[in-house]
C-alpha cells in the first residue's frame, strides 16, 4: 500500500535538498539527545558501555527484530514485503537468517495480519506483525480494538494475545501527503488492554520494541518514520530492555514542562534551546508509552515548573494531549500558573504542498512556551 | 463427496477418456468443461499419473520453482494429442505472466457468473431416515450413533430451556441452535478432542460434546463467580480453554483470520490437529471471512471452515446476503477444496466432516465446508423472526425437515433408541437443566475485582486509582449497585 515515490526515497536516500536539511538537523538534535542522557550517566546505553555503533532508527529495529527471532523461537516477523527486508529495511537480513516460515510476506491484507497474528500469539508464539504504513491500520482497527484488546478479559484469562506486537511508521515524513504521514495514536489510546509505545530515537527504539515484543500484553508500537535513516545514535549490540510506561525527563528545566513522543521531542528539544536564549528553562518528557501512561512523571514535574505543552503531531482536537492535560489540571490545578497548552497538528486531513502549515513547528512551540511563561 | 478440478480438466479428461468412462456431466460450453469426480478418484489418478509422468516436457513451465515442478507436471497437457483438439489447440498456446503459464486465446470469452447447475449437496440419509441408495459415509456404531442423538437431544432440551429462562426474566439474554443440532453434534463428534474450535456463537453443541457440563453453561449464561468468563460477557459468549474452545466474541467473522494464526501455530509444532473455524452465511460478507479464507490457503494453515448457511443473517435472507451459489464456490476462488452438505443430515455432516478433517490435518491445508441449513429458532431473545418470515416456513423446518426427527428415525430403525429411551430422556435432561439453573440463580456473582482485572496481566495505575475511587463511591452509593456483586 506504499506509493512508489515514497519507497524510492526511503530506499536510495532523500530526494530533496530542503528535505535532507531538515533531516541533518534532526540528526544534530537527536545526537544531542544521547548527550543529556550520557551528562545524567543514566541511560542503558552507558550501562552497556563498549560495544556500541552508531546506527539510524531502522537498523536499531532490525537489531531488535534479530534478537527478538534468536532469543525465543516461537518468536514470528511477518506483513507486506517483509520478507525482501521491508520497504523501509526494517527486516532486512531475518529471512534469510531464521528462515521463510518465521518471517514471511503475508497478503496484502491489513486485517488478516492481525487476525492472523492474534491467532498466532494465542497459541503461545511472540507474533510481531507489521503494518506498513501506520495510516494503513484502520482495517484491522476491529481486530485490535474488539479482539487483541479484550482477549484476556472476555476469557476471565483462559485465552490471551499477549504476544502480539504490532509495528506500524507513523508520522510526517515531509512528502507524505494524506495516506503517508497520519499519527492514529489516539485512536489506541482509547482502547483498554493495549498498550501503545512510541520510541524517540535508535537507542530507545531498540529497548523499548524488544520490551513491547516480549510484554505479556498486545502492544502496537508506532515508529516514527522520518527517523528511520536520519536519526543515528550508538546503539548497545547487546540484548537489552527499556521499560514501558516509564516516561524519561530527557532536558531538566523549571520554568515549564513540555511533553511529546516520538519524532516530535526533536522539534519540542530545538524550541527549549531557542527559549534558553531568552532565558526561559524547559523540562522536556518523553512519555514513551501512551497508555497505560506514567502520570507521576509528568505530574512531578509540572509540580515543579508550574506550567504544561503538550505537542503532537497528530490533530489537535481529542488528540492524546487532551487527556495529558485534563488529567495534569486534575492533579495540578492550585500549582498551575497559565492554562496547558497545547501545540499539534491542524484539525485538518494531513495535507501535501501545506505540510509546513499543518506541522507543530518549532516556532509555533516557541511562541506557546514563550506566551505560557508570560501568563 | 466432489469438488471441482478445473485446472486439471484436460489431465482428467484425458485419463477419463482412456480409463474411465462415461464422462461425468459437464458443466460449461466445450472450451471451458469442467469435469466432477470423486475427490479419491481425482486425487488416485493425479498420483498414478505424476509418477509415470517423469521426463514429461518441461519447456512450458520454466519458470515454475522447485516445488512447483510436481505440480506443473501433472498439470502438463503435452501429452494429450488425442484429446479434444479445440482445447488441446488452445492450452498449446501459452504465455508467461507472473504466477505461471496460461494459455491463451483467440476467443473472448466471460467465464459465467453462475455455472448452469447448482453445487449438488451431499446427503446421506433422506427425509424419512432411510440412506439414500449409493451413498457413501462413515459407518457410525450403535455407542456413537446414540451418544450423538442424545447429545442432540440435551441441546435442544437446553436451548427450550433457557429460551424460556430468559424470557421470565431470570437471564438477560439467549441464542438458540434449533435446526442446527446436526451440525453442532456431528461435527462435534467427527473431531479430535486437540481440534482448536474458533466458534461463531451459534455452535454450544461442541462444548457439549467435549464435555462442558450442564451446570457450566448455566454459569456462564447466568454470569455467575463460577463463569470462566468472570461474568463479563453476554449469556452464550461461552469458552474453555480446557476444552480447545476459544471464547466468544461477538463480532461477525473475526475468528477466521485468527484461525489461520492459530493453525500455523498447530503447523509450526507439528501437532497431529486442525483448527476448526465456524461462520454463518451472513459472515461470509465480512472482510474477515475473505482475510481468513485467503490467509489460511496462502499459508497452508490447517483450518476446517465450516459454514452453517442456514438462511438468514438476523432477518437479512441470503438472496439479499450474496449472489454466488452460496458459499461453497468460493473456495475454488481462493484455492481452497471445498464441499456442500446438508447440515440437518447427521450421517452427511459426520462423514464429510471426518473426511475434511482427515484431509486437512494430513495435507496440512484448509478445507471449506458449507452446510445448508435452516435458522428455526429467532436470531435471538432480541429478535422476532415471525416479522420477516412466514411462521409455516419456519413450521416446516422445525418439523417436516427437524435433523433430529431424521436421525432418530434411522437410529430407531437399526433398534438402537425406543420411545421410553427417549422420554426417559427429555424427563432426566429436563431435571438436571431446571437444577443447574436454580444452582446458578443461587451463585454469588464475581467479585468487584473482577471488573479490573485480566485488562492487562497487572494491574495498570489508572486501573488502580479508579477500583480505589469506585470503592469509595460504593461505600456512599450501595443502594446504586448490584448486592449480590462481592466488594
Amino acid at each position: 500500500m506504499a506509493f512508489g515515490s515514497l519507497r524510492r526515497i526511503e530506499r536510495f536516500g532523500w530526494a530533496s535538498s530542503k528535505l535532507e536539511q531538515r533531516g541533518r538537523s534532526i540528526v544534530r538534535r537527536l545526537s544531542t539527545f544521547t548527550e543529556v542522557d550520557e551528562s545524567k550517566k543514566n541511560s542503558s546505553h552507558q550501562e552497556t558501555g563498549k560495544s556500541n555503533k552508531s546506527v539510524n532508527l531502522f537498523s536499531a529495529i532490525n537489531q531488535a527484530l534479530h534478537i527478538a527471532l534468536e532469543t525465543d523461537p516461537r518468536s514470528y516477523v511477518f506483513g507486506e514485503d517483509v520478507g525482501f527486508g521491508g520497504v523501509f529495511r526494517c527486516t532486512s537480513g531475518l529471512s534469510d537468517r531464521f528462515g521463510k516460515r518465521r518471517v514471511f510476506n503475508t497478503p496484502l491484507c491489513e486485517q488478516g495480519i492481525v487476525g492472523f497474528a492474534i491467532g498466532l500469539a494465542a497459541m503461545g508464539n511472540r507474533a510481531i506483525a507489521e503494518i506498513q504504513f501506520a495510516d494503513y491500520i484502520f482495517p484491522a482497527f476491529d481486530q485490535i480494538v474488539n479482539e487483541a484488546a479484550k482477549f484476556r478479559y472476555r476469557s476471565g484469562n483462559q485465552f490471551n494475545c499477549g504476544g502480539l506486537t504490532i509495528r506500524a511508521p507513523y508520522g510526517a515524513v515531509g512528502h507524505g501527503g494524506h495516506y503517508h504521514s497520519q499519527s492514529p495514536e489516539a485512536f489506541f489510546c482509547h482502547v483498554p488492554g493495549i498498550k501503545v509505545v512510541i520510541p524517540r530515537s535508535p537507542q530507545q527504539a531498540k529497548g523499548l520494541l524488544l520490551s513491547s515484543i516480549r510484554d505479556p500484553n498486545p502492544v502496537v508500537f508506532f515508529e516514527p518514520k522520518w527517523l528511520y535513516r536520519l536519526a543515528v545514535e550508538e546503539v548497545p549490540d547487546k540484548d537489552y530492555m527499556l521499560p514501558l510506561s516509564e516516561a524519561e525527563v530527557i532536558r531538566e528545566g523549571s520554568d515549564i514542562t513540555l511533553v511529546g513522543w516520538g519524532a516530535q521531542l526533536s522539534i519540542m528539544e530545538q524550541a527549549c534551546f531557542d527559549a534558553e536564549k531568552d532565558g526561559i528553562s524547559c523540562e522536556l518528557i518523553d512519555l514513551k508509552t501512551l497508555i497505560p501512561w506514567d502520570k507521576e512523571t509528568v505530574e512531578a514535574s509540572v509540580n515543579k515548573t508550574g506550567r504544561l505543552l503538550v505537542s503532537h503531531e497528530a490533530p489537535i482536537t481529542g488528540g492524546f494531549g487532551a487527556e495529558i492535560a485534563a488529567s495534569i489540571v486534575e492533579r495540578c490545578f492550585l500549582r498551575l500558573e497559565a492554562p496547558v497548552a497545547r501545540v499539534c497538528g491542524l484539525d485538518t486531513p494531513f495535507p501535501l504542498v501545506f505540510e509546513p502549515h499543518y506541522m507543530p513547528t518549532k516556532n509555533k512551540i516557541l511562541d506557546a512556551i514563550k506566551s505560557t511563561v508570560k501568563y | 463427496m466432489a469438488l471441482w478440478f478445473s485446472r486439471s480438466r484436460n489431465i482428467i479428461a484425458h485419463l477419463v477418456k482412456t480409463k474411465i468412462s462415461p464422462i461425468n456431466q459437464s458443466l460449461f460450453h466445450a472450451k471451458y468443461i469442467s469435469y466432477k469426480l470423486p475427490y479419491e478418484l481425482v486425487w488416485e489418478l493425479r498420483k498414478e499419473y505424476s509418477s509415470t509422468a517423469t521426463g514429461m516436457v518441461f519447456r512450458r513451465f520454466e519458470s515454475a520453482r522447485a516445488g512447483e515442478v510436481e505440480e506443473a507436471v501433472t498439470y502438463s497437457t503435452s501429452d494429450y494429442d488425442d484429446d479434444d483438439d479445440e482445447i488441446n489447440d488452445a492450452e498449446n498456446k501459452t504465455i508467461d505472466f507472473p504466477g505461471g503459464s496460461v494459455a491463451f486465446t483467440q476467443q473472448m470469452k466471460f467465464i459465467s457468473e453462475s455455472p448452469d447447475k447448482r453445487v449438488p449437496c451431499y446427503r446421506v440419509l433422506d427425509d424419512d431416515g432411510y440412506p439414500i441408495a449409493g451413498s457413501t459415509y462413515e459407518q457410525v456404531d450403535k455407542e456413537m450413533a446414540v451418544k450423538m442423538y442424545k447429545s442432540m437431544v440435551t441441546l435442544q432440551i437446553m436451548d427450550n430451556i433457557f429460551y424460556e429462562a430468559q424470557r421470565q426474566g431470570r437471564i438477560s439474554f439467549y441464542l438458540t441452535s434449533m435446526g442446527e443440532e446436526a451440525i453442532n453434534i456431528a461435527t462435534a463428534a467427527a473431531l479430535s478432542f486437540d481440534d482448536i474450535i474458533l466458534p461463531q456463537y451459534r455452535e454450544p453443541g461442541i462444548l457439549l460434546w467435549r464435555g462442558f457440563t450442564l451446570q457450566e453453561f448455566a454459569n456462564q449464561c447466568f454470569g455467575t463467580k463460577d463463569d470462566y468468563g468472570k461474568g463479563r460477557q453476554m449469556p452464550i459468549h461461552y469458552g474453555s480453554k480446557q476444552h480447545n474452545f476459544f471464547t466468544i466474541s461477538s463480532p461477525i467473522a473475526t475468528q477466521l483470520p485468527q484461525a489461520a494464526g492459530v493453525a500455523y501455530s498447530l503447523k509450526m509444532d507439528n501437532k497431529e490437529a486442525c483448527v476448526v473455524a465456524f461462520t454463518g452465511d451472513g459472515g461470509t460478507s465480512e472482510g474477515d471471512f475473505h482475510a481468513g479464507m485467503n490467509f489460511a490457503a496462502v499459508m497452508e494453515a490447517p483450518v476446517l471452515f465450516i459454514c452453517r448457511n442456514n438462511g438468514w443473517a438476523i432477518s437479512t435472507p441470503i438472496s439479499e446476503q450474496f449472489r454466488s451459489d452460496g458459499v461453497v464456490v468460493k473456495g475454488q476462488a481462493y484455492g481452497i477444496r471445498s464441499i456442500r452438505v446438508d447440515g440437518n443430515d447427521t450421517l452427511a455432516v459426520y462423514s464429510a466432516i471426518r473426511a475434511a478433517r482427515e484431509m486437512v490435518v494430513r495435507e496440512q491445508k484448509p478445507i471449506l465446508v458449507e452446510a445448508l441449513t435452516y435458522r428455526v429458532g429467532h436470531h435471538s431473545t432480541s429478535d422476532d423472526s415471525t416479522k420477516y418470515r412466514p411462521l409455516d416456513e419456519i413450521e416446516h423446518w422445525k418439523t417436516a425437515r427437524s435433523p433430529l426427527a431424521r436421525f432418530r428415525k434411522w437410529v430407531q430403525r437399526n433398534g438402537w433408541w425406543n420411545d421410553e429411551g427417549e422420554t426417559e430422556l427429555r424427563g432426566t435432561i429436563r431435571k438436571q437443566l431446571l437444577n443447574a439453573i436454580q444452582v446458578a440463580e443461587k451463585s454469588e456473582k464475581p467479585s468487584l475485582v473482577d471488573l479490573f482485572t485480566d485488562v492487562y496481566d497487572n494491574l495498570p495505575l489508572n486501573l488502580h486509582e479508579q477500583e480505589k475511587s469506585l470503592r469509595e463511591t460504593i461505600k456512599r452509593h450501595q443502594k446504586d449497585f448490584p448486592s449480590d456483586v462481592p466488594v
